[in-house]
């Protein structure tokens, strides 16, 4: 899986069960125009609250379900991990 | 087109948007396509107290007016007024989830600068309490500058408001609603955010009762027993159910059969409607039962919000596939009928992902399949206990639903390798709050479905049946003749040709002359057998209790197997071969499933025959 660690020490891919973070910034460049398009028209962007609500199945850790606002959003992993994270205040 | 003002119901996906249409306009809907594509109109109409009726149609539910979706773009060109078979709409009712406002009403500000005129419902507004909300309409009105309206669609609560405030703004001729700037997403998405905070005057704590049961339902293990537990009881349900159903059907067309046999007096029309038309379409329509009972499950999981975590939980295995969980929900309703199922398949985003999921689809048991399999395997595989309530004809039963869903992993494995390589799958999208399901919208939305299959059946079916009928039929054979009429006729001697390339894997005369029909649509190859021994043996009924002694007493066990497994894989059905055509928009990707299915529906019944065979089964 992508970890994309280089200027920030957590992103959502990462982020445990049940914790939440703030996003700082995005990688909109690593996602292709659509998807980018529909996390932003989804309310995923910087300057939210995120908080990891489920991981995967049986099968794999793959994929997420976050919760923004009261959005709750299903997406990969290779899609989470261009959103940086810092702790929630 | 008609000069009556037409208003559009228009919305995020999960707003309620169908169960405010059904609340606006009752029962009485049209559905249809629009033209050159497969995205469903429902239409209906309104009764204004001042205006009088006015059209009113449930667009497909969208994000934004940037579509990702066939769907989404159709909303968006009717929006725009650029739409085939549709006037732009004069007013626009936008539906908004009162309980996700900061989401639902991005879109609201984008629709503003339509420049329409526009009510706001500011719907399920209970469900909003329930999840601790205070709303103020007032002060959202003020904000976002519409028109807002409260309503809770399922206690038509908020209907006659909307019908009033329409009557005002369908009279008045308003520049005002010219006056919306563009703004951009970020700017939307701000400006939703500060109106949905002045909207909510009090939020509290409460239990959600989402992330209670999604503990349960999403839970890495237990979560994918239960859904596994879920498609068990759909699966039972769909056969134990339908049968006394099915009973009453067969037995209300064998008696029309008589009846009509008694009225007239025996002639070639007369024949015609008995052995064709009522034993053709009967035996198709016997199968309603199923359907209705199918699409129940399948429109319950999605009312309630089950089935995005159906996605969920599937995802993980559909990504070794190389498909994603989104392909889940369409390879389901494959079950009942692939061309809804291919039809669900627009909600996939990647190109490669769903052209994949399109050409299994097929590859799912679906049930214009069951007549078959019921009738042959009633025929030939005895009723006998293997196990405490475990029968040997569900055995085999079960073991060909399993044949399909394992060649359609295999065949998505190799594809996404070859044909199809490239492209990644992605997963994304909404996971909405549960919802008790109205029992108003869900019957409703079956009403719908039964009465398509219907059409198909007095349709498409009909035509076949009947087409059959006069090929197996003419010329006549003269009496005394040592040739059958079937074997007389024009039917014959084609089905003669296609015996010659189907006598290797044990298909026998029986089977070619049913192969041909079969071609528009699987359960035909059951009214074309019931329709050929109808024709030569007129005397007797033909109704599948009939219909199963005779094939015992003609076919081998082997032939009878190989037959099955054939229908496991063929592509017989004019419609899905259609349906693909539209969605890929091309002759180039039917074409290649059509030839990939019959190579491989030859291969395993050929199989299947020569192993029975070496069994000493021939």
């Amino acid at each position: 899986m992508a970890r994309n660690m280089r200027d920030s020490p957590l992103n959502l891919a990462a982020l445990p069960v049940g914790a939440r973070a703030h996003i700082t910034h995005v990688d909109w460049d690593s996602i292709d125009a659509t998807s980018a398009r529909r996390l932003r028209e989804l309310g995923l962007d910087a300057g939210v609250d995120v908080e990891a609500l489920h991981r995967g199945s049986l099968f794999a850790r793959d994929p997420m379900a976050v919760r923004v606002g009261r959005m709750r959003i299903i997406l990969r992993l290779v899609h989470a991990a261009a959103f940086h994270l810092e702790p929630s205040t | 087109m008609t000069a009556r003002p037409l208003v559009a119901l228009i919305g995020n996906p999960n707003a309620g948007k169908t169960s405010l249409f059904n609340a606006l306009t009752g029962a009485r809907q049209k559905v249809g396509n629009y033209p050159g594509v497969t995205v469903e109109r429902h239409a209906g109409h309104l009764q204004l107290p001042h205006l009088g009726e006015v059209d009113l149609v449930d667009l497909p539910g969208s994000y934004s007016l940037t579509p990702a979706s066939p769907d989404e773009e159709v909303a968006r060109n009717v929006l725009l007024g650029t739409q085939a078979g549709e006037k732009r709409p004069d007013a626009l009712i936008i539906v908004v989830d009162a309980g996700n406002l900061a989401q639902h009403l991005r879109f609201v500000f984008e629709l503003r600068a339509l420049g329409i005129p526009t009510i706001v419902a500011l719907n399920m507004v209970d469900m909003a309490q329930r999840d601790g909300l205070t709303l103020d309409a007032t002060a959202l009105e003020s904000a976002i500058d519409l028109p807002v309206i409260s309503t809770v669609a399922v206690r038509r609560r908020g209907v006659e408001e909307i019908k009033a405030k329409l009557d005002e703004l369908l009279a008045a001729d308003t520049p005002a609603w010219a006056g919306f700037a563009d703004m951009s997403l970020d700017e939307r998405t701000v400006s939703a955010r500060r109106a949905a905070k002045q909207a909510v005057v009090h939020e509290s704590a409460t239990r959600d009762v989402t992330r209670r049961i999604d503990a349960v339902l999403l839970h890495p293990i237990a979560g994918f027993l239960i859904l596994l537990a879920i498609l068990f009881v759909i699966f039972q349900s769909v056969f134990s159910l339908a049968e006394a159903p099915i009973g009453w059907i067969e037995a209300a067309i064998a008696a029309l059969g008589d009846g009509v046999k008694g009225a007239l007096a025996p002639s070639i029309l007369r024949d015609l409607l008995t052995e064709g038309v009522i034993a053709g379409v009967g035996a198709v329509v016997a199968f309603l039962p199923q359907i209705v009972i199918l699409f129940f499950f399948i429109l319950l999981l999605e009312a309630t919000g089950y089935m995005a975590r159906a996605a969920f939980l599937m995802d993980g295995l559909m990504a070794r596939l190389g498909l994603s969980g989104r392909g889940f929900i369409p390879l389901l309703s494959s079950f009942a009928c692939a061309v809804p199922g291919i039809m669900a398949t627009r909600a996939i985003a990647d190109p490669k992902d769903r052209l994949v999921t399109i050409l299994i689809a097929p590859l799912m048991t679906c049930s214009a399949r069951l007549p078959v399999y019921a009738v042959i395997i009633s025929a030939f595989i005895p009723a006998r206990q293997v196990a405490p309530a475990i029968g040997l004809q569900g055995l085999v039963l079960f073991g060909l639903y399993l044949m399909g869903i394992l060649g359609a992993m295999g065949a998505a494995f190799c594809l996404r390798r070859t044909v199809a390589r490239g492209g990644t799958s992605h997963l994304l999208m909404e996971m909405p709050r549960y919802q008790w399901p109205r029992t108003r919208d869900i019957l409703i939305a079956l009403l719908q479905r039964a009465w398509i299959f219907l059409r198909r059946a007095g349709t498409i079916i009909f035509t076949t049946t009947v087409i059959l009928w006069v090929l197996l039929s003419f010329p006549r054979v003269g009496s005394g003749s040592a040739e059958s009429q079937i074997e007389h006729s024009i039917g014959g001697r084609i089905a003669s040709g296609i015996e010659y390339v189907v006598r290797p894997i044990g298909f026998n005369h029986d089977i070619a002359i049913a192969l041909l029909p079969a071609m528009a649509a699987r359960e035909v190859a059951v009214s074309a057998l019931a329709t050929a021994y109808a024709i030569d043996t007129p005397d007797e009924a033909q109704m599948s209790g009939q219909l199963a002694s005779h094939l015992g007493t003609r076919w081998s066990l082997a032939t009878a197997l190989a037959f099955l497994v054939w229908f496991v894989f063929a592509p017989q059905c004019i419609s899905t071969i259609a349906i693909t055509r539209r969605e890929t928009n091309s002759w180039k990707w039917p074409a290649f499933m059509v030839g990939y299915l019959f190579v491989l529906a030859y291969v395993a019944a050929g199989a299947t025959y020569w192993t029975a065979v070496a069994f000493g089964l021939g």
